[in-house]
């Protein structure tokens, strides 16, 4: 284990891990989604056909673990923000993590349905 | 147990070891100005940057959250995406703009959060050294190509 990857545990050291481990994951895929954007630069069947591998099952249960991660960046992105910027943000730090889980979760649950639909569909008939 | 054993147990008791004639020893401010720093590393780059992960955090939470919900939400979700549907959204000079935007703020907003994690975990200098190049190639050239497939897009491609 390199020196200093484990700080002082609990809520902060936790969100830092999980805000370090989604942003990571986000720009892989964002590096992988230009390449395949690029293919209408080829032909309209190129797209296309790796386009139909995003709404596979599989694949579209890893679009809305990638919709979870990136929630879950973008609201404890921001209260690392209020935590910098906002006078009482250090000692509010604790509660607007609880607030972003919460959120979080249900954005979560509002998103089941409509990111999942086609797998929903297609497996279970409409 | 008794103030002489050790320092800590002295600075816990109401006793101090420490006088005007015998101070406690100075602990240095950590990342201080020393005559050792040298003088070419001292650039603001580095509060530019973190400046910058936050102005373009907050840009991005509208920028990225909007995209999603457009390409994964509205409209039965992923089922509707194609080249018609990329045909459709390029016509117009807004969602180019935003798309454009979004591209270039995500990669230098991931590829600077990158370099910092990069920094952290590769402690060999050689080591670092070439994976920062190899985060700098494919930075360059996804961004190139990303803005290249936006201003060259041409729905009657076939
Ligand atoms: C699985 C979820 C996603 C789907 C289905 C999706 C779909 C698409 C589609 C269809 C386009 C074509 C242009 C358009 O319609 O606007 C596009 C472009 C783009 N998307 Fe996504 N997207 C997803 C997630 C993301 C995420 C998370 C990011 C940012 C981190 C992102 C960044 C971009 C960028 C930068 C472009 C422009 C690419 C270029 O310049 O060639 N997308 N996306
Ligand atoms: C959706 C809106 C976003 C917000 C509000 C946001 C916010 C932030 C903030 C404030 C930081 C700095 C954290 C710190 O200094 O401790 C950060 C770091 C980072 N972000 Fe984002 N970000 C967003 C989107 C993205 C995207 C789309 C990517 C990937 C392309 C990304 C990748 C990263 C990475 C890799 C780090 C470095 C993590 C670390 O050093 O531990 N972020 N983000």
């Amino acid at each position: 284990m390199p020196a200093g990857t484990l700080y002082r545990g609990r809520e902060g050291m936790w969100s830092w891990v999980a805000h370090r481990v989604t942003g990571v994951l986000i720009f892989f895929f964002l590096f992988v989604h230009v390449l395949d954007t690029a293919l209408v630069r080829v032909s309209p069947e190129a797209y296309d056909d790796v386009v139909a591998t995003y709404k596979t099952p599989i694949v579209n249960v890893m679009e809305y673990g990638l919709v979870a991660a990136i929630l879950f960046h973008a609201l404890n992105g921001l209260r690392v923000i209020a935590v910098d910027f906002w006078s009482k943000g250090p000692r509010y730090q604790k509660q607007m993590l609880w607030t972003v889980v919460g959120v979080w979760v249900v954005l979560m649950a509002g998103a089941f349905y409509p990111v999942l639909q086609h797998t929903l569909r297609t497996l279970f008939g409409s | 147990m008794s103030a002489e054993t050790t320092p800590a147990a002295a600075a816990v008791s109401d006793v101090s070891l420490y006088d005007v004639d015998n101070p406690a020893p100075l602990i240095e401010a950590p990342r201080k100005r020393t005559k050792k720093t040298p003088k070419a590393t001292r650039t603001n780059f580095e509060l530019y940057g973190w400046l910058f992960m936050r102005l373009s955090g907050i840009l991005l939470v509208v920028l990225v959250l909007g995209h999603l919900l457009i390409q994964l939400v509205l409209d039965g979700g992923v089922s509707k995406i194609g080249f018609a549907f990329v045909a459709g959204r390029w016509a117009s000079p807004f969602w180019q703009a935003w798309d454009l935007l979004m591209l270039w703020l995500a990669m230098l907003h991931g590829a600077n959060g990158l370099r910092t994690v990069i920094n952290d975990y590769a402690e060999r200098d050689t080591t670092r050294f070439w994976l920062k190049m190899l985060l700098y190639t494919a930075t360059v050239f996804t961004v190139l190509l990303g803005t290249l497939v936006i201003f060259t897009f041409d729905p009657n491609i076939r």
